[in-house]
């Protein structure tokens, strides 16, 4: 790998689009985003921790066999450690579920909170959804359900909406946006040709009710009221009507926005609402997600233990419980004595608790306490060749290496714990 | 080392074997010839009196990829009430329809199955495939992948491009996904829901494209004939579940015009519209023309009664059937301009004229079709069943008494319709080993698998002998695994990890000019990063073993 120069093309892990068209200029350690950034990227890429760093043990610098012997103490001596975080890529995902089922781990990520308002709407009632290229070629019309999406998935318009090439659409006929909710800037949703979307403002809490108003007008059901969600009526009308026009309507959230109590059965009643316009047209959901590789985490362990997180594996086997095995009820809760927390595509940090901790994380990571153990990881996708879910499931993308690195990914960094703790 | 399985009763329909007390001899994970007389033998395995098969091959199972692991994560009640624990060697798992990675591996091997094959893999969906495959242990696998619905391959159709074309474009998918063989799934119909067409029968138009599926179906079969592919093209074909869709099935088995042509579950293809609910077996029909065509083969996709989830590339079907979903929850997905997938769960009862019918309709095909060679053990994993009813199946084949007892207990009128009943034949053991094993290894290409000649893999399976084939079959004595002994009495004895099994025909890579610009215009990856390399693939999911294909002329 050259130490100098500019790699083209790069996808991006910072958040679940993976763009995969970027520019970066390599100078050494250092690089930068030169072509098809995003705040986020920009960012991300010029603020990469330092490669430099070595692993601690309670502060102190030592090797990595020296701090996985420390952390595979740790566990030895726990009787319900807690693997969280879990921001890492497909091989480390791997290697955190062998270790965890040999040590009897309860397992949560960063980001289950909101993983889990699309997965359980999974598990009670389905979706029908779609993926980034349908609604790249397809969509007629674009319906953004609570934030503005563009903060979280700066891109999204850009690569996903606004093309000029498209297999199905007319040339210049770009496809309608509606933002229903609480969109702080609406301005991504403007099309090229300055047509401004329809907002439809209305308080996140009250989107179900919004939500439940459409589906009645939709299915034709009888509706005596004036207003949904502060909606009045006849803009309600004007939307169910837009949204059963359309020759294939999409509908975005990002889960992270609705962050309000019982989020999911907003979700799913949009779902819901989905399902219904397709007895007569096309319509699909997507849910943007995939930031800190949630998605990711979540698909492995899924096949690798048949359930979803937040899971324990405790008894042996695996066992499911969204409420149950939420790492921050574990911990408030004093119910776990050893804590691994990864964290390796952002520089999160653990959350504060005395229990006994090992992170494995980015160089750049300022964890509320010294933890017991610290082990400096890579940055999936940019020092080591990774694979990462896209937000639409639909695509695992191979990211990487951009630069040579000395630090490990966390794969590797687990496979020593595992060595140390088997023998 | 050289082992030694002493006196077996072995039955290899590859070479003609049919229950002949031998000697097979493994050295470094190979049969080999007997040695040299007083050569010395470093374990012996008397068997005296055991049966001795190759390891079986499942041709058509889903185990991997997303639409499996949507329908894991759907149904937390399959797992909760399925749980495997962990042991010194093995990983914990859960789930009866749809297990998790480890515990398909494990049972698989367990019954004596050593290569599975995914049947339906999303081209740009091939990684996760892999994944998913690589972390099921022992067996050895492979997938096919769709085509037929990318808009890619409808406009070269629609375009009338030269066939050269399109086999370019074929052979370029099987390096891309390193991939074993192509299926087509609802030809051009995946396609049509994205535009909102409902149904679409061989000869009807595509709304946008205006390409039939028999033009789909003739396109692919010349392509993966003249490619030299091993299998020939994997047809899920137009109408799955519709009542009548007989006449659709045998109008494609015509479609082929005479080439090579391999129609999965077909159970799900053999529907009738007789009776006072204008459904009926027209399984007789089905077998007849499978018998008159030499070119033909078929799986199953036997159902049986209980609770099993479906996934399937097939989104207009799912979503027309998703109002018997069961429980109450499905989903559907249109994926990359290229496929889509639907999962409902569903819940087969023998009391439910329909799931009764279904059942005798699969056993009827079964029976009828003359040639064991040509039709294949599936259940189409875990559509019709999960794959662990295996040994139920085989026991509903080989003996008539016990399938007769299971037919009465059935809805009468599903009974009074079905010729089941009054079939006598019963499989023999060699003709399971050729369904299980001769078979499927023959069209899969896979010359070194499925039989125990020297130079065969040493993928081995013991059985003991008893009357109750369900019994015989559920745990084996031994299971080898590239002569590693791996079960043992139906238990995991050793962990390995299995092979990936691809072909690579030969292409002109002139294609890629033209796929390239596709990507970068239309599509949201490009197409370099759209391939799976060796070393990918090596990390992702085992060692890759290419076979070879023989081109052909044009037809
Ligand atoms: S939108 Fe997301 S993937 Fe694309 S460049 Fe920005 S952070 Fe990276």
């Amino acid at each position: 790998m050259s130490s100098t120069g500019v790699l083209d093309p790069v996808a991006c892990p910072f958040c679940g689009l993976l763009c995969d068209d970027l520019r970066i200029a390599v100078d050494e350690d250092r690089l930068t985003v030169a072509a098809h950034g995003c705040p986020i990227s920009v960012g991300a890429f010029a603020g990469l921790p330092p490669q430099e760093a070595a692993p601690r043990i309670a502060g102190r610098a030592a090797s990595l066999e020296e701090a996985a012997v420390a952390a595979a103490h740790l566990l030895k001596g726990a009787r319900q450690p807690l693997f969280a975080g879990l921001g890492t890529d497909v091989a480390g995902m791997r290697r955190v579920l062998e270790l965890a089922d040999r040590c009897g781990a309860v397992l949560d990520h960063m980001n289950a909170e909101s993983l889990l308002r699309n997965v359980r709407t999974l598990q009670e009632a389905g979706l029908m959804s779609t993926s980034l290229s349908e609604v790249k070629n397809r969509a007629d019309l674009v319906l953004i359900v609570g934030g503005d999406v563009a903060s979280r998935y700066p891109r999204f318009f850009e690569r996903v909406v606004w093309n000029e090439d498209a297999l199905f659409r007319p040339e210049g006929a770009w496809p309608e946006v509606v933002y229903l909710g609480e969109a702080a800037d609406p301005s991504p949703g403007t099309s090229p040709d300055g047509r401004p979307p329809w907002v439809v403002p209305c308080p996140r809490g009250k989107l179900i009710e919004v939500i439940g108003a459409l589906r009645c007008l939709v299915a034709g059901r009888p509706l005596d009221a004036r207003e949904a969600g502060g909606v009045p009526m006849e803009k309600l009308e004007a939307l169910a009507d837009r949204l059963r026009r359309a020759r294939y309507g999409v509908a975005v959230w990002s889960a992270t926005d609705l962050d309000f109590p019982h989020a999911e059965l907003t979700v799913q009643s949009l779902c819901d609402l989905v399902k219904e316009l397709n007895r007569e047209t096309r319509f699909c959901g997507l849910p943007l997600a995939g930031s800190d590789a949630d998605f990711t985490a979540n698909e492995v362990h899924v096949w690798q233990t048949g359930v979803a997180l937040r899971s324990s594996l405790a008894a042996g086997y695996p066992e499911y419980d969204p409420y149950h095995y939420a790492a921050a009820r574990l911990l408030a809760r004093g119910e776990a004595d050893a804590l691994v927390w990864i964290s390796s595509l952002s520089d999160r940090p653990p959350p504060e608790t005395d229990v006994p901790t090992v992170v494995l994380g980015g160089a750049g990571l300022l964890p509320p306490r010294e933890p017991e153990v610290f082990i400096p990881v890579g940055r999936p996708g940019v020092d080591h060749a990774a694979h990462l879910f896209r937000a639409d499931k639909a695509v695992v993308m191979r990211l990487g290496p951009l630069r040579a690195s000395v630090l490990p990914s966390v794969a590797q960094a687990l496979s020593a714990i595992l060595d140390a703790y088997c023998a | 080392m050289l082992i030694q399985l002493a006196r077996g009763k072995v039955y290899d329909p590859t070479h003609g074997v049919d229950g002949e007390v031998r000697d097979i001899y493994i050295r470094d994970g190979r049969i080999v010839s007997a040695p040299e007389p007083g050569a010395p033998v470093d374990q012996i395995y008397n068997l005296d009196g055991k049966i001795v098969m190759a390891g079986a091959i499942d041709l058509h199972t889903h185990i991997g990829g997303g639409k499996v692991n949507i329908a894991r994560a759907m149904l937390p009640e399959d797992h909760r009430d399925k749980r495997h624990p962990r042991t010194a060697l093995t990983r914990s798992g859960s789930g009866h329809a749809a297990p998790s990675t480890w515990s398909t591996g494990y049972r698989y091997v367990e019954m004596g199955y050593t290569a599975c094959f995914e049947p339906a893999i999303v081209p740009v969906n091939a990684r996760q495939a892999h994944l998913e495959m690589g972390d099921t242990p022992i067996v050895d696998h492979g997938g096919y992948a769709m085509l037929g619905n990318d808009d890619f391959l409808l406009r070269l159709i629609q375009e009338g491009r030269d066939q050269r074309l399109i086999n370019d474009y074929v052979a370029w998918i099987l390096h891309a996904t390193q991939c074993i063989g192509i299926k087509v799934v609802n030809p051009g119909g995946i396609s049509a829901f994205k535009f909102n067409q409902r149904s679409l029968d061989l000869d009807e138009p595509h709304a946008h494209y205006g390409v039939t599926p028999r033009q789909v179906v003739q396109a692919l079969a010349r392509a993966v004939y003249e490619l030299g592919v091993p299998h020939p093209l994997h047809v899920h074909a137009s109408n799955l579940g519709v009542p009548g869709n007989v006449e659709t099935t045998l109008a494609t088995i015509a479609s082929a015009e005479g080439l090579p042509l391999h129609l999965t579950h077909v159970q799900f293809h053999s529907y009738g519209t007789e009776g006072d609910r204008k459904f009926s077996s027209a399984a007789g029909r089905i077998a007849e023309a499978v018998n008159a065509h030499p070119n033909v083969t078929v799986d199953v996709g036997q159902i049986m009664f209980g609770q099993t989830v479906t996934c399937s590339g097939d989104t207009m079907a799912q979503h027309r059937n998703s109002g018997h979903a069961h429980p109450k929850k499905w989903m559907a997905m249109d994926i990359e301009c290229e496929a889509g997938c639907g999962v409902v769960p569903f819940r087969y009862r023998d009391k439910n004229f329909v799931n009764a019918l279904q059942w005798a309709i699969g056993l009827e095909i079964f029976l009828l079709v003359k040639d064991p060679w040509r039709v294949f053990l599936t259940t189409d994993h875990p559509n019709g069943a999960p794959f662990t009813s295996y040994p139920h199946l085989i026991r509903l084949l080989m003996d008539r008494s016990f399938r007769r007892d299971m037919l009465a207990t059935l809805h009468p009128d599903a009974v009074a319709m079905s010729a089941v009943g009054a079939i006598e034949r019963e499989y023999s053991l060699y003709e399971i080993a050729i369904m299980t094993r001769a078979a499927p290894a023959r069209i899969l290409g896979l010359s070194d698998r499925g039989h125990l000649g020297p130079g065969a893999a040493a993928d081995i399976v013991v059985y003991t002998e008893h009357p109750d084939r369900e019994r015989m079959f559920a745990a084996p004595d031994y299971v080898f695994k590239d002569g590693a002994l791996v079960a043992q009495g139906g238990r995991i004895v050793q962990v390995t990890r299995g092979r990936v099994h691809m072909v690579r025909p030969a292409f002109d890579r002139g294609i890629e000019k033209e796929l390239e610009s596709y990507f970068d215009r239309y599509q949201t990856l490009g197409m370099e990063r759209f391939k799976i390399g060796d070393e990918e693939i090596r990390e992702l999911s085992g060692e890759p073993v290419v076979h070879p294909c023989a081109g052909r002329a044009s037809a």
